[in-house]
């Protein structure tokens, strides 16, 4: 395997990565403000079908996305609604969600199934693509990579470096003293769930109109899982968790590669992967063994293992509160 | 609050009553006449000897895993994995009814024997991953889940394909001494029902009028304070788990020695997501899982005839509901938030209203 090959297969990884790190950064945002979006599956299964089918109806991709952020940005609404308004268990509702989408994606979408619509074109951008081994790494993919990437600088610096992203925090940390600190909880709450409700709207519509063109029944079925297992691999940060979705999109080019090279091998035995690695990571990153593991470590080493491996979720994730 | 006072009287009309509106404006949009369709649909379901048969055949899988819920959810677990837990019974009784000769009873006992081992061996993982790798049960359940399929795949196109060669549509069809027997001629085996009468009173006296129960109770509501009482949360996690995962074997064995006669490739038909449904309709009330699970079994089973009727996807029953479910888990317990409120601070409910 030489460069040129090498870099091909890093810009595909990168590009298979796109849609994933769009929907952590989303739900990374909506944990951290304290909600759960656990319908992320059935979410992105419905934007994927409402954006290929408005795109192909328009012929226009953008209104495509356009449609498919409201359609992540209502199932999201239901979640905040369900579980800030009603106060009732926002991993059952999300739960439900996730099969709805999952059976009105097939009922809505069933007369667009296997046809050719509209789809992004890549898009170089001049002179940076130039720049040897990260111009076609990073400058020579389309505008969903782009946005991808920028989203994660982005979300970081949003979450970690101004003030409204200190509030999102501390909703999600510690939401009794943000809002005796004059924070809305639950309005900050609703913003971030639906905001990241359209990222993973966005995700959804990244496959049909990008990397898994057009739709078919269950088109991104299991990805949405993926994602949200990520969030936690990621820590809630998302500059980790882009990291665990490139992970994610290296380990679907690993298995076309291998499979090339090993033909012998049941393709199955390839589909296994993605789901093997959802425990892997979980189990690496708060497992008691993990903890065994750091201590018997040199004890300089400690400190930054323990940073590296180990992540611990918002203080009141998935947690009601009450604002009187 | 005046509307969840109505929901309670008018309970559980309105629940039915939207998800009927919702999927009626569904059908309008896809230019189908919703009477026409209700009506196939019922038809489906109720029709003939043999539809209602089918019906009964495919009620008892998914009140065996309901009814397995009912235990994981009693002890605060999200067990997802019960429909990988009822593939892998699936695939242990097809292992024994392909590789293993014996007189029918026998024969059948050793395969529902292997399919609780399955089931259990699944969801044991699950409990395993929880407490000792602190992975949350609905995510180790889920990759669980698919690691079932993948395998089930595997199997088919693989190991046990049928000597015509591989189809990936199931294995050659079971020697007849390893099916169970069937009522005339349909899908349904009045064993099955035995053993899911058996089921669901073995899981009723155990979580009415048990110590175990109770230690399971404890540890739903509370596992902090249930710690400190002396219930390791360890065992009662795992036992819960290895529960419901043998019931959903058993589901599982019916349904590739009695549905079905062979392992096929979607041997579950999304059984297991279909009781997590029924359980959280039935609010967690035991009494109310079997009426629900076979009201479930009639809408799926005449879904299915709508589309061969009408070309209309058959993920309609699953939409209708799925809508019937949001709706129960939006609205159904708006008096319980309500007394709660009033217990806390009376004058601002008052106000807020």
């Amino acid at each position: 395997m030489n460069n040129a090959e090498l870099i091909i297969i890093f810009s595909s990884i990168i590009l298979q990565a796109s849609p994933l790190i769009i929907a952590v950064c989303g739900e990374t945002i909506t944990e951290r403000s304290g909600v759960i979006n656990l319908s992320l599956d059935g979410t992105m299964l419905m934007a994927a079908m409402t954006g290929f089918v408005v795109a192909l109806k328009s012929n226009n991709v953008w209104v495509g996305f356009l449609s498919a952020a409201v359609v992540g940005m209502v199932f999201a609404l239901i979640i905040a609604f369900g579980s800030i308004r009603l106060k009732q268990n926002q991993v059952a509702i999300g739960f439900v969600l996730t099969l709805l989408g999952d059976d009105l994606s097939s009922f809505l979408g069933q007369n667009f199934t296997r046809i050719p619509g509209p789809f992004i074109k890549k898009l170089a951008i001049p002179v940076l693509k130039d720049i040897p081994i990260l111009g076609p790494l990073f400058f020579d993919q389309n505008l969903v990579v782009y946005f991808a990437l920028i989203l994660v600088v982005f979300t970081w610096w949003f979450m970690f470096r101004t003030r409204p992203g200190l509030q999102l925090r501390a909703a999600g940390e510690r939401p009794a003293a943000a809002f005796s600190r004059g924070v809305g909880v639950n309005r900050v709450r609703y913003l971030y769930t639906i905001l990241g409700g359209a990222l993973v709207g966005i995700a959804g519509a990244s496959y049909s109109l990008n990397i898994k063109l057009g739709w078919s029944d269950g088109h991104t079925r299991g990805l949405g899982w993926i994602a949200l297992a990520i969030v936690i691999f990621g820590g809630w940060s998302p500059i980790r968790g882009a990291f665990g979705a490139i992970l994610f999109g290296a380990t679907k080019s690993l298995a076309t590669v291998l499979q090339r090279r090993y033909p012998e091998v049941s393709v199955v035995a390839f589909n296994s992967i993605p789901w093997i690695m959802m425990i892997a990571v979980l189990l690496l990153v708060s497992s008691q063994f993990t903890d065994w593991l750091i201590s018997v470590m040199p004890r300089r080493l400690q400190r930054p293992l323990h940073q590296l491996l180990k992540v611990s979720p918002p203080m009141a994730l998935g947690t009601i509160f009450e604002e009187d | 609050m005046n509307f969840s006072k109505w929901l309670r009287v008018s309970w559980p009309v309105v629940p039915i009553l939207a998800s009927l509106i919702f999927t009626t404006v569904l059908l309008l949009g896809f230019g189908a006449n919703p009477i026409e369709s209700f009506q196939a649909m019922i038809e489906g379901s109720f029709g003939d000897r043999s539809k209602t048969l089918s019906v009964l055949a495919f009620w008892i899988p998914m009140l065996l895993a309901s009814t397995g819920l009912l235990v994981t959810f009693t002890a605060g677990l999200w067990n997802i994995g019960v429909e990988g837990q009822i593939i892998m019974g699936a695939v242990a009784a097809s292992w024994v009814a392909l590789k293993v000769t014996a007189p029918s009873p026998l024969l059948i006992g050793m395969e529902i024997l292997a399919a609780m081992a399955g089931g259990g061996l699944w969801a044991a993982i699950v409990g395993v991953l929880k407490t000792r790798g602190r992975v949350h049960e609905i995510f180790g359940g889920l990759a669980l889940n698919n690691l079932a399929i993948i395998l089930t795949n595997y199997l088919i196109s693989g190991p046990w394909q049928p000597p015509e060669g591989g189809t990936f549509r199931g294995t050659q069809p079971f020697q007849e001494a390893a099916l169970l027997p069937r009522f005339a001629e349909s899908r349904f085996s009045p064993i099955s029902l035995v053993f899911v009468i058996i089921a669901f009173g073995l899981v009723l006296l155990s979580l009415s009028g048990t110590y175990w129960g109770l230690k399971l109770k404890a540890l739903g509501k509370n596992p902090r304070s249930a710690f400190f009482l002396g219930v390791s949360s360890e065992r009662e996690t795992i036992l819960a788990m290895l529960f419901c995962g043998a019931l959903a074997g058993i589901a599982g064995a019916v349904r590739v020695l009695s549905w079905f006669d062979s392992l096929r490739q979607s041997i579950s038909g999304g059984i297991g997501y279909l009781a997590l449904l029924v359980v959280m309709l039935a609010m967690f009330r035991i009494f109310w899982v079997p009426i629900i699970a076979f009201f479930f079994s009639a809408v799926l089973n005449g879904s299915i005839t709508l589309q061969l009727r009408t070309q209309l996807h058959s993920s309609l029953g699953g939409i209708l509901t799925g809508v019937m479910v949001l709706f129960v888990l939006l609205f159904g317990n708006l008096n319980a938030l309500r007394r709660k409120r009033t217990e806390e601070n009376v004058e601002i409910v008052d106000e807020q209203r």
